[in-house]
């Protein structure tokens, strides 16, 4: 490792390049001004967001690798391996069965055709098997296990290393030759796989050191064979008593037991340990096997009463109003459906029924097709949401991927705006703006819509990532001005469509830079209300420094303040105390526009 | 990029050995069923099949027809049938069904199970109650190491984490045994043993009785492997749940790599069809990018692309002659690693489009603040935000437990509102897996694990070069601490024959339980820096969301 650490220039992100070609620029100090009003794009480290650099390198070589094409003949064929068309290799074992599979429906004549054509593929197609190793020198000596085996053999279990299978021998020669095997002979000749009577250990005390002696051998296998014979020969009670001081061997017969599905040794076992909620529980889960919706409903019902822990008690009766429910609104609809006379069920038609489908798609259910129903009834989602306590969070994500999916952007828009104490509205969310987004994204919702709500996301840099993922051209360029971030701005220039209008907004954004950063920014041109917080707290500061009107101060700060609840509404006349107080919670300490401002203020 | 080994690292064993004997070991078995035959092969079994024997082969030795077992109406004509089957219940109960099927048809077969890696007495068992033990003749087929790479043996047997873990049943400890007992009679004693957890114990002492009773030729062999060392999965959860950053590893959590290999489809393919590639060291390109952090591996393709493109352009200068010496000698490989490259390319870019929809990025951020401690009501909250978008549930499930690991259990509080909000997404089965949870220690009582966070937050958060040597370093650590906390299990008598410093720096790692490819790949890395090469044995390769499933209900 040492002699090949690589060259540090190797190591070099992209990004990083873009540092020096900044810092010699600065070296360079012709445009001084200008470059102190920009500032440096920030080090990004490698994302998975990362949809620019490495990803269209990235594309470009897979360009490159493909227009080689042309150059290497398709006969590639070669070294590959030969795929069929479900993608198996030919002559693969999975393919082949495949084969069979698809061959066994045909008629006993395209059978044979198939089959004739099938096995010509496999051989033909196959390279000759290599093996070179030949069986009879393996085995040699001992081809012929069975015939020869002598007792001895038997008995000493074969010193010399065999690497043949065991074979299974005819059940004639598995007497047991002696019968005094000790539990512990015993044990180890089961590990082996051999047979052997248990029969001879039949008092109690016999049993317990025989299983004793497998537990303590490890070897699970043994065990459970030992437990086998136990439950045969040992009435349950006195096999529960024994168990419940041996934790190993009781975890063996409760895995063995839900193996082969003894349901009802297994409720016993339970019962008799005292574990209740895992009793419980193995009751409920027959629900599963339970198909007709009724049937089950009144299977749950007897379930509510068993001794479930609190919490679980809550859910199983969660579980039973819900199917009830289900049954309900499932009838009601296929019913409506049938009718045809409603529009949602006429234009969308249900995919599959309702019936044991889980809470949150049952919420779905509704909000997509009994959104506006009035509370009071079962299907609406303000009842589904009370009955069941949904959160918050949960509800507004529901709702909003049901409302997105109809594009019902108006109900999207109620979904977030709240009215506050002053009478005004702004947009709020229990969960981030940016998920609001993506669902909105995953939708397809129109650029209009999502621009919108990009620009609700708070963290600037979430923000800019979304507006650049989501194309929204305004917010982006509006957000690389805000932070003056001018790399940014040149490069996301050559993404935007040449002669559109966002290049010509950037262009008039960066030929007005120069001006802007010899003279203080008048107030008047601080129209857009995308302006960010930290640039509006800039504003303030240097406002306070030139303009002494009042009005125009407190203009500001309102726009500052409606930044900060990420709304923009009619400029109102409040105290400026108030104000400042929140322009105060908007800006971060520390905010990038500091060196700037004081620079300014010298002026 | 992919930096060779030290020059004084040890070579590895050859394990094609263990193939050879597995497909010998087969044949021998389909052998003594003569005559024509079909062959029932349960899926589970097919891909390891698939890569220590081919149809010809089968073939070769009178299998007629090949089917899978399923529960289908069986339609074989056969006069005798084979069935190829892992030891489990329900395989039996569907031969059982087939064979009196056909003695209530009044027909008579022969029939043969082979069971691999061995039989269980619960399947006899089954067998005896259906009433055809003794109409059914049966073997055992002890294929229990496939040789997946040159450093990597899996005995591909992804229950032993729910049976042992999960239900407490030792049941593939023999099979463990059985199998390292097979690698010290192949390829000598291990001088030095190491183990960490219960598990690694118990088939650390099964496997020294067998040992003991078959005391061979072992003895006087020179050992070729110095060390072993056995850890039980329950020693470290957090690793295996975290999000996997290096190529492998991204390859398996996003295409899921099956035995070795992987399909690939159309997206990766850029052609209408899918193709089903190996995944392994003989691949030059994927040998060379697969232990990266997958940031790294775009830079290495760029530039192995521009370098294949520089090979090619050659030619244009080339008179006949050269041009024969090109084409004869050079065009082949060139073609290949063309084709491997655009292979990989189409992976990556897949791999970007799909993980960028999830937002990866604020999933690795979350996964990173539950591994340092810090900003745990955020995590919960996203958390809670991932459970109510439905993204996946599985992952869901995995950041729960990934939070009640590292926080020492949760919350009352939160446990019950994670919870409910699950189980509305999700309703029946999920209680049964949050019992499952309380199984594990991972429900609302505190968990054990503590230490181990440490040591995985390493390679799973970031594993980009700068961090490498935190790791090997933490690596080290962990290596004393293994020392430390749970000692030498056992030491041969290497005193006296001297065993070459060579075989001393070759260490064999047995996961019991599964192992990621993060850590594989993070203990090949240490491995270079340090002069060692380690061989990795698992029980199954695993990743997060296998683990999770193991977890939930098996629906028999």
């Amino acid at each position: 490792m040492r002699h090949d650490t690589p060259d540090a220039t190797d190591l070099l992100p992209p990004t990083e390049m873009s540092f020096l070609v900044k810092f010699l620029e600065l070296m360079n100090r012709t445009k001084v001004d200008e470059e102190e009003y920009w500032n440096s794009s920030k080090f990004k480290a490698f994302t998975f967001d990362d949809e620019d650099d490495e990803l269209s390198q990235l594309k470009e070589s897979k360009r490159a690798v493909n227009s080689l094409r042309d150059f290497v003949d398709d006969d590639d064929d070669d070294d590959l391996e030969r795929v069929s068309w479900t993608g198996e290799p030919v002559g693969s074992i999975s393919w082949s069965i495949k084969e069979t599979a698809g061959n066994s429906g045909l008629n006993h004549e395209g059978r044979e055709q198939l089959k004739s054509r099938n096995s010509f593929s496999s051989y033909a197609q196959l390279p000759k098997p290599t093996s070179t190793y030949s069986l009879s020198n393996f085995f040699r000596g001992r081809t012929r296990l069975g015939s020869f085996q002598s007792l001895s053999d038997a008995l000493s279990d074969t010193p010399a290393k065999s690497y043949a299978p065991e074979l299974g021998r005819p059940k004639g020669e598995f007497r047991d030759y002696s019968n005094d095997w000790s539990p512990s002979d015993t044990v180890r000749r089961l590990r082996k796989g051999k047979v052997c009577s248990l029969e001879r250990f039949r008092s109690l005390q016999d049993k317990l050191q025989l299983l004793e002696e497998a537990v303590s051998m490890h070897d699970g296998n043994v065990i459970t064979a030992v437990l086998i014979f136990l439950k045969r020969t040992l009435s349950k009670e006195v096999l529960f008593r024994e168990l419940e001081v041996r934790q190993v061997a009781l975890r063996h017969l409760i895995h063995f037991l839900k193996e082969i599905g003894d349901q009802k040794l297994l409720l016993d076992l339970f019962r008799f340990l005292d574990r209740t909620e895992e009793l419980a529980l193995s009751h409920y889960r027959e629900h599963l096997s339970i198909q007709d919706p009724e049937k089950r409903k009144e299977f749950l019902k007897t379930c509510i009463g068993l001794p479930f822990s609190v919490e679980d008690s809550a859910h199983i009766q969660d579980h039973y109003t819900l199917l009830e429910r289900q049954i309900i609104i499932e009838a009601n609809d296929r019913h409506l459906e049938a009718a045809g006379q409603t529009e949602i069920f006429r234009k969308h038609p249900r995919k599959a029924s309702i019936l044991n489908m889980p809470l949150v798609t049952t919420l779905f259910y509704s909000c997509f097709y009994h959104y506006t129903e009035p509370e009071g009834t079962f299907s609406s989602p303000v009842n589904l949401k009370k009955t069941f306590k949904i959160p918050d969070k949960q509800y507004v994500l529901t709702a909003l991927a049901a409302r997105a999916k109809l594009r019902a952007w108006h109900d999207v828009d109620a979904l977030f705006t709240t009215k506050n104490w002053l009478g005004y509205t702004k947009k709020r969310a229990p969960i981030g703006f940016h998920r609001v987004v993506e669902i909105l994204h995953k939708n397809s919702a129109p650029v209009q819509i999502l621009q919108e709500y990009v620009n609700l996301v708070e963290d600037m840099d979430t923000k800019l990532n979304l507006a650049t993922k989501f194309k929204c051209h305004d917010v982006v360029i509006d957000t690389c001005r805000d932070l003056k971030d001018r790399q940014q701005l040149l490069a996301y220039r050559s993404k935007v469509d040449k002669g559109s209008a966002e290049e010509e907004k950037i262009d008039a954004i960066l030929s007005s830079t120069v001006s802007r950063a010899a003279t203080p920014p008048q107030p008047g041109e601080t129209d857009s209300s995308q302006s960010s917080i930290k640039c509006i707290k800039g504003y303030h500061r240097v406002t306070t420094q030139f303009l002494s009107a009042t009005v125009t101060l407190d203009l500001v700060l309102d726009m500052a303040s409606s930044a900060v609840n990420g709304v923009t509404t009619e400029p109102k006349w409040l105290s400026p105390r108030l104000l400042e107080k929140g322009a105060n919670v908007a800006g971060p300490p520390g905010g990038a526009l500091t060196p700037d401002c004081t620079e300014h203020s010298k002026l | 990029m992919a930096f060779p080994h030290r020059p004084d690292a040890p070579e590895l064993p050859d394990f094609s050995m263990l193939k050879r004997l597995a497909r010998d070991q087969l044949i021998y078995l389909l052998e003594q069923l003569p005559g024509k035959k079909d062959l029932f092969i349960e899926a589970d079994l097919m891909s390891p099949l698939d890569r220590i024997a081919s149809v010809s082969i089968l073939k070769q030795h009178e299998v007629d027809k090949l089917y899978k077992v399923e529960n289908k109406p069986v339609l074989s004509s056969s006069e005798q049938l084979c069935f190829l089957v892992r030891p489990r219940i329900k395989n039996m109960r569907y031969i059982a069904n087939l064979v009196n099927a056909d003695k209530l048809a009044g027909r008579t077969r022969k029939y043969k199970v082979i069971f691999s890696p061995q039989k269980f007495y619960a399947c006899e068992m089954v067998l005896e109650e259906e009433g055809i033990y003794g109409d059914v003749s049966c073997d055992e087929w002890a294929f229990s190491l496939l040789p997946l790479d040159v450093d990597l043996l899996s005995m591909e047997l992804p229950e032993f984490f729910r049976d042992y873990f999960l239900e407490g049943d030792q049941r593939w400890i023999n099979t463990v045994a059985q199998a390292l007992h097979l690698l010290s009679t192949l390829y000598g004693p291990f001088p030095n043993c190491y183990g960490i957890g219960r598990c690694a114990k118990m088939s650390h002492e099964l496997w020294r009785n067998l040992e003991e009773e078959e005391d061979s030729e072992t003895k006087g062999r020179k050992p070729e492997i110095g060390h072993i060392f056995l850890l039980d999965r329950d020693v470290d959860f957090v690793t295996a749940l975290c999000s996997q950053v290096v190529y492998e590893g991204l390859v398996d959590d996003t295409f899921r790599i099956k035995c070795g290999s992987v399909d690939f489809g159309p997206e990766v393919t850029s052609s209408d069809k899918s193709l089903k590639v190996l995944l392994n060291a003989e691949d030059k390109v994927f040998h060379e990018i697969r232990n990266e952090h997958f940031s790294n591996v775009f830079g290495f393709l760029s530039q192995k692309a521009r370098n294949l493109q520089a090979q090619y352009d050659r030619r244009r200068g080339m008179d006949i002659k050269q041009m024969k010496n090109f084409v004869s000698q050079e065009l082949k490989g060139l073609k290949q690693e063309h084709r491997l490259l655009s292979l990989h390319i189409g992976a990556c870019e897949s791999i970007m489009k799909k993980k960028t929809k999830q937002d990866f990025q604020e999933l690795i951020k979350t996964e990173h603040a539950l591994l340092e401690g810090f900003s745990i009501r955020d995590s919960t909250s996203y958390i809670e935000e991932h459970i109510d978008r439905q993204v996946s549930p599985i992952e869901s499930l995995r950041l729960m437990c990934l939070l009640s690991i590292t926080e020492n259990g949760l919350i009352p509080k939160d446990y019950r509102s994670l919870k409910t909000q699950y189980l509305q997404v999700r309703p029946e089965e999920c209680i049964f897996k949050c019992v499952d949870f309380s199984k594990r220690g991972v429900g609302e009582r505190p968990a054990q694990i503590s230490s181990p966070g440490k040591i995985t937050d390493a390679f799973s958060s970031l594993a980009k070069r700068s961090n490498f040597r935190a790791i090997s370093k933490k690596l080290n650590l962990k290596k004393k601490k293994k020392r430390a906390a749970s000692g030498l299990l056992s030491t041969g008598g290497t005193k006296d024959d001297k065993a070459p410093s060579e075989s001393l720096r070759l260490i064999l790692v047995v996961f019991l339980g599964g192992c990621t490819f993060s850590e594989i790949s993070a203990l090949r890395f240490l491995g270079r820096e340090k002069g060692f090469r380690f061989i990795f044995l698992t029980t199954a390769v695993t990743n997060s969301a296998r683990l999770m499933e193991a977890m939930s209900e098996v629906k028999a």
